[in-house]
């Protein structure tokens, strides 16, 4: 009778064992993406060094890995590094949560209401069809070469992404979804809260990822033209003066802090999927 | 001892009392209602009374417009012409004397089953309440097992019980099931139906109940309506009432009655079906 496995409890039981055993073999894929993600550009490394090494390129143009690290060694000595580093991650960082708080706002009104979506939406996209640099110039003039100048641009930056997303996940939540949360007595905020937040939630986390993503360019943008610190003053500085080590340094600098970012975020993007859908 | 069935069949009334708050049933009268979608008349002049704690089944052919008088029923929908009152009162708008059990279950995917079910709460129920109330309904349609579930992990079936259970945790004075057993297999068709019954005699709420099988509404409803158009009329007027058949007979029936074929038979063809001449 029983080697008919029709014995309930004896698969209930095998399927709630299974459950850690499936979490490390996901534990040793992830291992395995991550090991996979490091090959080439450990190979990419090699060959450059190869490549200065043997000669093949002229110093001056392509500095070997090694400069690369004294710049930056050099630069760390003399306390620019950190600093450079900072400023620029500190711009980032407020220029994304402005961007996106607002995006977040206005996303919400224009996804939820038609009206404001009629009176809105045009204005806003005729303002993400211009190119970034675009601004510059007039910010400058309006707030000076301070702070606030790339803070904004980056808060620019960061709100599209927020905003589409945003306005277009509120446009298609699920009607019946919504309804049913009216037959049941709720409105307003009420409802928003229940039913229409939680259901664009993992929109939202992947339209902050876009905009953080999207910060680092518009930072970068900002410094190049009106910094006087940062990742991208130290760009433009060293391509005015030939550096080309602190250009390579710089570079590597910013795709390092800018995946790191964004594999933050791609975290809570999947706990987010997880969750609420 | 029923130990082999689910916890729905083996259920004894003081369960179904134990938490109930207040003993509510509300009259819904149809007055002349009329439905139209652009120039596509849906529905035409639905007139109707239902008395407090009546049985209503609604059968008709597909597309006919059961789905859309019960939302218009909900206040979720307006009428085009006429007016539905509940206890004397027109809805106007989404009326929380109803409590609606969708065609779909329509339940948060992020929500456990247990949290859906208490979306059907009356407002200001006191949480300890709510919480007993909601276990109760869980464990009623038989699914204290799967309570911590998300929709998505349990079957069309469990989810539509759980939707049937949220609408019972309102308390309605009229229920609204559309279709609610749709899902179901035959068996827990039955027993859902008889947990129904046993509800509904526990505490007579109204129920409006729409479904496509002729044996369920003869079994449960007092009053079977036939909603169609008429074999005369234009063919892009609107489906109204072309019968209104009184069931004999205390619930529960026997099913097999030679009474009941006899307007199974008659129903059958309101729908469309040729009866067979043996
Ligand atoms: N929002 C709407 N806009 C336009 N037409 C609609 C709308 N809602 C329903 N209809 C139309 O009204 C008619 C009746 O729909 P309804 O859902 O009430 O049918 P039903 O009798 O419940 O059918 P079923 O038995 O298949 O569930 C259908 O032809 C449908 O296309
Ligand atoms: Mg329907």
């Amino acid at each position: 009778m029983s080697s008919l496995g029709a014995d309930p409890t004896a698969t209930s039981t095998s399927t709630r064992r299974s459950a850690p055993g499936r979490s490390t073999a996901a534990g040793s894929a992830r291992g395995i993406t991550l090991l996979g993600g490091a090959v080439l550009p450990l190979l990419l490394l090699l060959a450059w060094q190869g490549a200065t090494s043997l000669g093949l390129v002229n110093e001056s143009q392509f500095p070997s890995p090694e400069s690369v690290y004294l710049a930056g060694v050099d630069l760390g000595q003399r306390g620019l590094l950190g600093l450079y580093v900072a400023i620029s991650t500190q711009r980032v960082l407020i220029g994304f949560a402005i961007g996106a708080s607002i995006g977040l706002v206005i996303g919400a009104i224009v996804g939820l209401s038609r009206t404001w979506n009629v009176l809105l939406a045009p204005t806003l996209g005729g303002i993400r069809a211009v190119p970034s640099l675009a601004w510059v110039p007039l910010l400058i003039l309006w707030l000076k070469i301070g702070e606030e100048s790339k803070i904004t641009l980056i808060a620019i930056g960061a709100f599209f992404p927020v905003y589409t997303t945003v306005a277009a996940a509120l446009r298609h939540v699920d009607r019946q979804l919504v309804e049913a949360g009216r037959a049941f007595g709720l409105n307003g905020v009420k409802l928003f809260l229940t039913v229409q937040l939680p259901a664009v939630l993992p929109s939202v986390v992947a339209g902050l990822r876009l905009a953080l993503a999207q910060s680092w360019l518009f930072l970068v943008a900002a410094e190049l033209i009106a910094a006087s610190m940062g990742l991208g003053f130290l760009l433009s500085d060293s391509g005015n003066n030939g550096r080309t080590d602190r250009i390579f340094l710089a570079i590597l600098l910013l795709a390092v802090l800018g995946k790191t970012s964004d594999a933050v975020l791609g975290l809570f993007e999947k706990l987010a999927a997880r969750r609420w859908s | 001892m029923s130990t082999v069935l689910s916890p729905a069949t083996g259920l004894e009334a003081s369960t179904l009392t134990s938490t109930r708050i207040a003993n509510t049933a509300d009259s819904v009268s149809f007055a002349g209602v009329g439905k139209s979608f652009g120039s596509r008349t849906v529905l035409a002049d639905v007139s109707v009374e239902v008395e407090r704690g009546e049985v209503i089944a609604i059968l008709g052919t597909s597309g006919c417009g059961k789905s859309t008088l019960l939302r218009i029923v909900a206040g979720l929908d307006l009428p085009t012409s006429g007016v539905v009152s509940i206890d004397g009162t027109p809805v106007s708008r989404v009326d929380s004397r109803c409590a609606f059990a969708f065609q779909e279950p329509r339940l948060l995917p992020w929500r456990t089953l247990e949290a859906n079910v208490s979306l059907g709460l009356p407002k200001k129920t006191p949480k300890a309440a709510g919480q007993a109330r909601v276990r109760e309904l869980i464990e009623l349609v038989g699914l204290a097992d799967s309570a911590g579930h998300r929709p998505r992990e349990v079957s069309g079936g469990m989810a539509q019980r759980a939707s049937l259970a949220r609408a019972l945790a309102r308390n309605p004075g009229v229920l609204l099931l559309d279709e609610p057993f749709g899902a179901l297999d035959a068996l827990t068709r039955l027993k859902m139906q008889d947990l129904l019954l046993d509800i509904h005699a526990a505490a007579p709420t109204t129920i409006l109940l729409v479904t496509h099988d002729v044996d369920e509404a003869l079994q449960l409803a007092d009053r079977v309506v036939l909603l169609g158009r008429n074999d005369d009329a234009a063919p892009d007027a609107g489906a109204g009432i072309r019968s209104i058949v009184t069931v004999p007979g205390a619930r529960p029936r026997d099913r097999s009655s030679h009474e009941l074929a006899e307007l199974r038979a008659e129903l059958l063809e309101g729908l469309g079906i040729e009866r067979h001449h043996g």
